[in-house]
């Protein structure tokens, strides 16, 4: 009975005794699921177990699916070991896994983030022994400005191409980071549009949320009536037809990437906005001083370098492979 | 300094050639006249020398950062700017500082003779003072440049719109060795002024490619043909019994070659040579790679001059018996030039004339661009006639037409995250040939490297590749699997001591990507070795 509690394998993180996966990303029997995006909501798992609010997100984008939904603190059982869903913070419906067996308890943090957005339950921190995190932005060049501040960036500058008469386009990721955003527009400034993409996943989340209304952008809409007003786009519109009809128009792009001088130009967009749905690295190394974790396994992200920096920190620290993107810096595959 | 980093904020953060030239005319048309000074030293790269090496200025910030250095180290590697990841690793605080970008810049002149203990007083309260993006361009004006994509020509544009004044006449008032510290903006700007014109050089007027064949220029007759020389571009300059020799850097390079001090007496004053440095040895031209020696050293050694003597190729002739002659057509010029080495026949200095060859049809200057490697050029300068010697880099009058590259195909092998706006992407890239190693087995063998070529889409999945099959990591250097063959393209060729593979390449860079070709089908040394002439 040496066994950890949980293991990476070639399918997922594994949990032997219960012979479930959390976020497997090779078809599996029984997968408990973090959150929607799709690096961590695969398809062709038999049995999906997740937050009842990713249900609907989850349904949207793989179809009808065998699921089953928890409630947050709800512990179910499976062959003696205890799962517990508790808030991640870092989209809607985003969770902690909570795995407790005799006694030892292990967090999965799937991707998390410390800071409040008002949309999303807030982090909340979960004592444990061992601690799977993710460090996307696990370098100390990574520390958020409060996103009032970066909200207030960004309205400035949507205000600034509404009085040169142009149309501002938003990139942000069409699950989260495009609500995000959308929630905190200043609708006074003009009216928003979205993205196809953007406007399906945001009826979605609308049952959840309050967001202000948007406006699709169809074939019928007139570059005319986008003047002035914002456009929320998924990234990998960047350079596509459909945007090169709005001109004249401005682009901006809110990523944690945007930190750095040099993925902002490698984008080419007019304007960075430093605005992450991951954890900084004040806020990793907080939250895993807070759960009291003595052994700490770091996922995607810089985790090389992070796991060394805990280590120095006197935590029992290493790194696993698995196939969450964390480090795709990419205009097709923003942060997940 | 809010004005300064709120400009270079803009200009970094933009693609637009617009955009950046509006902001600039607008920051000079607020700044004041010290400002602007030291904006124009800054942006023309006169930076202050450096007053802390870079070794202090990492333990310093670490120290703010609180965190170990190799931790630092890191993130500067995954960053790819010093300055920048002193500013994002050191935390901001409520403070502030409303000095101007003269204050900071003097007292960073200063700061060259204080303590070490004064120093890291002076950057610590300093970094804390500033907000990130100022505390990034504080740190940038001590550690170098600013890589905004902003050329001399668009901040010419601008001061030359928020002034009023010509853009050719400021560029030239621009060129030379000013120092900001002690020039006022109505001096370098401003004032007419003879006296000080002495050193003085004007600005190069640069060729585009030819575009297309050369039969789109018209009639061969409007045209004047010479090889392109593969040296440093120069400017010489012989006014008032002294000679002033300036490379296209605008860089004062005069001490670098003490045999050129013998065109004194031999050419008369008032006259100013546009022409080629070039490696002259044993009565042959060399190759570029053996001026290396003569760069990047201050104090040029007896042996130095005569392993490496040099030469100048002249081509031009800009300014005869004081006057500047720049508007006469350029078979005006010519002839001057040709008129002045006649009165240097039998004198030994070392200046040769560009000859230009005769032809009737592009047949002939097709045919005498293939003698282009035999020439030791790198292939053909074509000028029209008639034309005057322009500012800059302006189509029409003046094309190259460089031979096509030497290519090899190599095999990648190590890795290395690119800079600036390719920090987060592998990119920088080593590669190498085959060769039979003392037991007969053939092994790979690094011959150069090259960071140019690829589409931003090909560096994203080379860029995926070297992650998923790196072997192993030596600090920012990975090695990889070898398994992706590129087909590489460089100008020139020569033996070589100092690298590994005995040869030395001239611009190597990526021509594309083989997906066709396996590892086994690359070139080996020995193919290279083959192509030295």
């Amino acid at each position: 009975m040496n066994q950890p509690l949980l293991q990476f394998n070639d399918k997922g993180i594994y949990c032997q005794q219960a012979d479930v996966y959390l976020d497997p990303w090779r078809p599996v029997k029984n997968a408990i699921i973090t959150h929607g995006h799709s690096d961590h909501a695969r398809w062709g798992h038999q049995n999906y177990i997740t937050h009842y609010s990713n249900i609907p997100i989850i349904k949207h984008r793989l179809g009808e699916i065998n699921v089953s939904g928890k409630n947050w603190n709800e512990t179910f059982t499976i062959n003696g070991v205890k799962f517990s869903f508790h808030p991640a913070g870092h989209i809607i419906g985003s969770a902690q896994i909570r795995v407790e067996y005799k006694g030892e308890i292990w967090v999965f943090t799937g991707d998390y983030k410390t800071e409040d957005d008002g949309i999303s339950v807030p982090y909340e921190v979960v004592k444990c022994h061992s601690f799977i995190t993710e460090c996307t932005f696990g370098l100390p060049a990574f520390k958020w400005e409060p996103q009032a501040d970066v909200m207030t960036e960004i309205n400035n500058w949507w205000a600034e191409n509404h009085a040169e008469g142009k149309t501002s386009v938003l990139f942000g990721y069409s699950l989260g980071k495009a609500q995000r955003l959308l929630k905190y527009l200043d609708p006074s400034i003009g009216q928003i549009y979205t993205h196809g993409a953007i406007e399906n996943m945001t009826n979605i989340v609308r049952s959840m949320i309050d967001l202000p209304p948007t406006i699709r952008v169809t074939s019928e809409t007139k570059k005319e009536d986008l003047l002035g007003n914002i456009v929320i786009a998924p990234p990998s519109a960047h350079g596509s037809t459909w945007i090169r009809k709005m001109t004249p128009f401005v682009t901006g792009t809110a990523s944690g990437w945007m930190a750095f001088r040099g993925a902002r130009r490698r984008r080419a967009v007019d304007r960075g906005f430093v605005l992450s749905d991951h954890c900084d690295w004040t806020g990793l190394l907080e939250s895993i001083k807070a759960t009291g974790a003595e052994k700490v396994i770091c996922t995607h992200g810089y985790s090389d370098i992070f796991s060394r920096y805990l280590r120095e920190l006197g935590y029992d620290a290493r790194t696993a492979n698995t196939q969450y993107e964390g480090e795709t810096n990419d205009v097709n595959n923003d942060e997940l | 300094m809010k004005n300064f980093a709120e400009l270079i904020k803009t200009l970094d953060s933009s693609n637009k050639t617009s955009v950046k030239v509006d902001a600039l005319t607008n920051y000079f048309l607020k700044a004041s006249d010290e400002d602007k000074v030291w904006t124009i030293a800054i942006l023309s790269h006169r930076r202050p020398p450096r007053p802390v090496n870079t070794t202090l200025l990492r333990l310093w910030a670490n120290e703010l950062a609180n965190i170990p250095l190799w931790l630092f180290e890191e993130s500067y590697h995954i960053v790819g700017d010093l300055a920048e990841t002193i500013a994002l690793v050191i935390p901001t605080t409520k403070e502030h500082s409303d000095k101007s970008l003269t204050e900071f810049l003097q007292e960073i002149i200063a700061l060259k003779k204080k303590t070490d203990s004064e120093k890291k007083e002076y950057l610590q309260t300093n970094w804390l003072n500033l907000n990130y993006y100022e505390r990034f361009v504080f740190t940038k004006l001590i550690t170098g440049s600013f890589r905004i994509g902003l050329s001399q020509k668009l901040m010419t544009r601008a001061l030359s719109k928020a002034e009023n004044i010509d853009e050719d006449t400021l560029a030239y008032k621009l060129m030379g060795d000013w120092n900001p510290n002690t020039i006022t903006f109505q001096e370098l700007i401003l004032d007419e002024r003879n006296s000080d014109y002495l050193s003085k050089p004007y600005p190069f007027y640069l060729a585009y490619p030819i575009e297309g064949e050369p039969e789109s220029l018209g009639n061969p007759e409007d045209w004047s043909a010479e090889h392109k020389w593969d040296g440093i571009r120069s400017q010489t300059i012989i006014r008032d019994n002294e000679i002033y020799v300036w490379s296209r850097g605008e860089e004062l390079v005069t001490d670098k070659y003490p045999e050129f001090q013998s065109f004194i007496g031999n050419i008369p004053d008032g006259t100013v040579i546009d022409g080629e440095i070039l490696p002259f040895i044993d009565n042959q031209i060399g190759a570029f790679n053996d001026l290396q020696t003569r760069i990047g050293r201050k104090n040029v050694s007896a042996s130095v001059l005569k392993n490496t003597p040099v030469i100048i190729k002249a081509y031009d002739l800009l300014e005869w018996q004081g006057n500047d002659i720049r508007n006469l057509p350029y078979e005006k010029r010519r002839t001057l030039l040709e008129e002045l080495f006649t009165t240097l026949i039998g004198k030994e200095i070392p200046l040769q004339l560009s000859e230009r060859f005769t032809f009737s049809t592009w047949e002939d200057v097709i045919n005498e661009r293939m003698k282009s490697r035999e020439m030791k050029s790198e292939g053909l300068m074509l000028k029209r006639k008639d034309s005057p010697y322009l500012v800059g880099r302006k189509k029409g009058d003046w094309w190259k037409w460089k031979i096509e590259p030497l290519t090899i195909d190599a095999v990648l092998t190590y890795a290395m995250r690119g800079h600036g706006r390719r920090s987060n992407l592998f990119t920088d890239y080593t590669f190498a040939l085959w060769q039979e190693n003392e037991n007969n087995e053939r092994e790979l063998v690094t011959f150069a490297k090259a960071y140019s070529g690829l589409t931003d889409a090909e560096f994203r999945m080379v860029d995926d590749f070297i992650k998923k099959n790196t072997l192993e990591r030596f600090g920012p250097v990975r090695s990889v699997t070898p398994k992706l063959v590129f087909e590489i393209g460089f100008e020139g060729i020569a033996l070589s001591k100092r690298h590994k593979s005995g040869v030395a390449t001239r611009f190597p860079r990526i021509l594309r990507w083989r997906h066709d070709k396996k590892i086994e089908d690359a070139n080996s040394i020995e193919d290279l070795k083959n192509m030295i002439s």
